[in-house]
């Protein structure tokens, strides 16, 4: 292979922070990239996989700084380059995706005038032959009608059409490489694939190569060619994506190919079986009034919902953001006021102040999804718990303390984690405590909204097992809450799917992931990639094919 | 040694210094800081009297140190009054929202349309010039910042899960506000406070150089100052030290307040 043929070559790069102690972000990583060759670079979160990215084309903060390597972009250092060198790179040569589509937009611009930028500066063109290259390029990444469309402001876009229009800005200059940093992992699983897809095409007929950067290794995997796998800074594993997956060589890639979720053993539960939890045309309405005697608007979050959770079961609530599952959750934990309907427990309804409010009160209990914001960052795990058994009053110290232990070494934490304060924990060691306090009291039922989301992807693993654990010890009945249908295959056993405020389709989590009845279910279901396991390593399949939704429905 | 370290030590000097002063003021003083001694009047500085005496030949170091004492507990329990009622309204506000809300933030509102020394010298007028006038004016003068300050982290931090969380295992909403939530949002409002000392030691200083703080002959930096004016020509040093004890004080307390913001603020913590 000449040199001609790469475009570009990472050699032995060392980023580290401008400090004295020897703090190395990236470590002596080195890999080459061919003019259109998609590349997936996947790693958790801390890994060195983002400012290795951004440091392709000279964009790390500045507190971080090469300590040793170089960059050769067409054979030239971007190392050594002169800002306004480095300028002609970014945007012409080198475009970039980012992951917030909220924020990378500027609120205050029209989508044209954002669109028109880059052409002026890099570009001969004149306005009229601008105009035209950028309508070419809006009809191209799927928006209806652009010519309609150029005066209107980000925020008039879904979240779906603003990773569109950033795409569509990125590829307008025809870079040879775009880097894509968790394009899609604000967006939602079906918005997700047509925008991947969209770009993989793009990039496919401009020639450009890509880099996609992402903590979703089967994602990644479907998409690329070629797999660099980061951890704490290194490059431990790369290679083509078939093989990596087949045989992974490195224990870290073996570990997260065994982190990905799959699907849990068959329960059996009878319809007969006394029902924990029920709900009745569950109902929430948001009212907003305009102005002081401005008209009262009414909008439904949650239209009639009937939900049955026997004990001992996992119900799944999946969703697209915004199909009112969050709503749902806290609506039956009566933290929002609802509008009609009521909730059962035990066969009794549960209402504010009455005999059984505490009882239910004390037995459902709530794990929510960020483990950052979950517990009081001035109590220590102790207090916290302690907390938890406030309404045990006749618990003597030593009790008490006795019941803090075996909860701290249930969700696998140690005395010791006691008497530390949330900040020096870990996200997932916050997030057991989280579960620890949920069911300190034994519960009877548990909501978990999202609740190991925002964790990566071998903690999740771990803390989905011991969540599964325990509830297969204690026998609570669990409502989970998530978008996730990876994490919901393995834990449920019946599933709800929720669109608009609706229960789309409810099942056995085996008929729902086999043979779903709804289009929109399977639209769901083919989002996510499926994952087959073999003797040493995994191979990748989609469920179905890519449902035939317009690009409007979508996003 | 950074600048920031620099202002740092200056700023708590300065403070722990007029602190000491102040103190000492309240229990000792070198001469009585109230007794006339006619035939010494507008005495240089010099041995006897290290700053010089006034037109009615009283010390003006004790003098000095005594109206420290006055001005450091005027603007101690000023403070502190409009922070533990600025707590209780903001708390009130942000967690109940609704036409609690509504009456509260209408109240401070009103009160934040005046200047806060417009809004002290009307209050004063109406109770009359002494010391629990002056704190009650400028308590009431300052606390709508602190209202509003509480108020806002209040409602921020009320949508965090562990306020909900502590909702869910059906603590009373008292209890909720009182441990959870009241300690949480306390590092703004220290902040605020110490600013806030400042400001109300230079409100009072004014107030009284206006005739209607501390009354005479008790002795405050802002009446000394007043009283000085009509000997500047004889007497300089009547108007410097007293004028000088109020900006060394300020600065003092606003390098000091630096300070303390950054230490609440843990994203500048370890710099």
């Amino acid at each position: 292979m000449t040199d001609t043929e790469i475009l570009l070559s990472v050699r032995a790069l060392e980023l580290g922070l401008v400090s004295p102690n020897d703090n190395r972000i990236v470590k002596s990583a080195s890999f080459d990239l061919k003019p259109g060759e998609v590349l997936g670079l996947v790693g958790e979160s801390g890994s060195g996989k983002t400012m290795l990215g951004r440091s392709l084309f000279g964009l790390q903060p500045g507190v971080v700084v090469p300590y040793g390597g170089d960059i050769l972009f067409q054979g030239r250092s971007v190392l050594n380059m002169k800002a306004k060198d480095l300028r002609q790179l970014r945007g012409a040569e080198i475009g970039m995706v980012f992951q917030e589509p909220m924020t990378s937009l500027n609120p205050s611009m029209t989508i044209g005038r954002q669109l028109n930028e880059p052409l002026q500066e890099h570009t001969d063109l004149n306005a009229k032959e601008r105009r035209a290259r950028i309508l070419e390029i809006m009809e191209r990444v799927g928006i209806p009608a652009p010519q309609d469309r150029l005066d209107d402001y980000p925020h008039e876009f879904s979240g779906g059409m603003r990773q569109r229009i950033m795409l569509a800005s990125a590829m307008l200059l025809k870079p040879a490489l775009l880097i894509a940093d968790e394009p899609t992992t604000a967006l939602d699983a079906l918005v997700q694939r047509s925008v991947l897809k969209l770009m993989l095409e793009l990039t496919k007929e401009e020639g450009t190569a890509l880099i996609l950067i992402s903590h979703d290794l089967p994602m990644v995997a479907h998409y690329c060619e070629r797999l660099l796998v980061m951890r704490q800074g290194e490059i431990v594993e790369s290679g083509v994506t078939a093989d990596i997956l087949a045989t992974p060589q490195h224990e870290y890639t073996r570990n997260l190919l065994r982190s990905m979720p799959e699907r849990g053993p068959v329960r059996p539960f009878e319809d007969t079986d006394q029902p924990i939890l029920k709900t009745r045309d569950l109902a929430v309405e948001y009212k907003s009034r305009s102005g002081l005697f401005g008209k009262v608007d009414k909008k439904k979050a949650l239209h009639g919902i009937n939900l049955t959770v026997r004990r001992g079961e996992v119900v799944a609530v999946v969703g697209a953001s915004g199909s009112g599952k969050t709503t749902l959750g806290k609506a039956i934990a009566h933290q929002i006021k609802t509008s009609a309907g009521e909730v059962l427990f035990r066969g009794q309804a549960v209402k504010k102040g009455s005999a059984t409010w505490m009882d239910y009160r004390r037995n459902c209990q709530m794990i929510f999804q960020d483990p950052f914001g979950s517990l009081d960052p001035r109590f220590t795990i102790r207090r916290t718990l302690s907390e938890a058994l406030y309404h045990e009053k006749d618990l003597s110290r030593s009790e008490r303390n006795e019941r803090i232990c075996t909860a701290i070494e249930e969700v696998g934490l140690g005395i010791a984690h006691l008497d530390r304060l949330p900040h020096e924990l870990s996200g997932g060691q916050r997030q057991r405590v989280a579960i620890a306090r949920a069911i300190i009291g034994r519960p009877d039922f548990v909501i978990a909204d999202e609740a190991v989301s925002a964790l990566d992807v071998t903690v999740r693993a771990q803390v989905l097992e011991l969540l599964s654990n325990l509830q297969h010890r204690y026998g609570f009945s669990c409502l989970f809450i998530s978008h996730d249908l990876g994490v919901v295959e393995q834990l449920a056993d019946r599933v709800i799917v929720m669109r608009d405020g609706k229960i789309t389709e409810e099942g056995a989590r085996n008929q729902i992931f086999d043979t779903p009845k709804s289009d929109y279910t399977r639209a769901l279901l083919s989002a996510i990639p499926k994952l087959n396991r073999t003797e040493t390593g995994v191979v990748l399949s989609w469920r179905f094919d890519e449902p035939n939704m317009t690009t409007e429905a979508v996003g | 040694m950074s600048l920031r370290r620099t202002n740092q030590i200056l700023g708590s000097s300065l403070v722990a210094f007029f602190l000491v002063v102040a103190l000492t003021g309240l229990l000792w003083t070198p001469e009585n800081p109230l007794a006339i001694h006619l035939q010494d009047k507008l005495m240089p500085p010099g041995p006897g009297h290290w700053l010089g005496t006034d037109e009615y030949g009283r010390d003006v170091l004790s003098r000095l140190m005594a109206a420290a004492g006055t001005s450091v507990s005027i603007s101690t329990l000023t403070v502190l009054c409009s922070v533990f009622f600025g707590l209780i309204l903001g708390a009130l506000s942000g967690y109940c929202r609704g036409w609690v809300d509504r009456t509260i933030m209408l109240f401070t509102d009103t009160l934040l349309a005046f200047p806060s020394m417009l809004l002290a010298l009307a209050l004063l007028s109406i109770m009359g010039t002494n010391i629990s006038g002056v704190i009650i004016a400028l308590g009431l003068a300052y606390l709508p910042t602190v209202t509003r300050v509480v108020r806002g982290s209040v409602m921020s931090l009320r949508e965090q899960d562990y306020i909900e969380a502590s909702r869910l295992m059906g603590h009373p909403a008292g209890y909720t506000l009182l441990v959870h939530i009241i300690p949480n949002c306390l590092a703004p409002v220290i902040v605020i406070a110490t600013s806030m000392f400042g400001s109300v030691l230079l409100t009072e200083s004014a107030l009284s150089f206006l005739g209607l703080g501390v009354p005479p002959p008790a002795p405050t930096w802002g009446n000394m100052l007043a009283g000085a004016r009509p000997y500047m020509e004889q007497a300089v040093w009547l108007g410097i030290f007293p004028g000088l004890c109020i900006s060394m004080t300020l600065l003092g307390i606003n390098l000091f307040g630096d300070y303390v913001r950054d230490r609440f603020d843990p994203r500048m913590r370890g710099l």
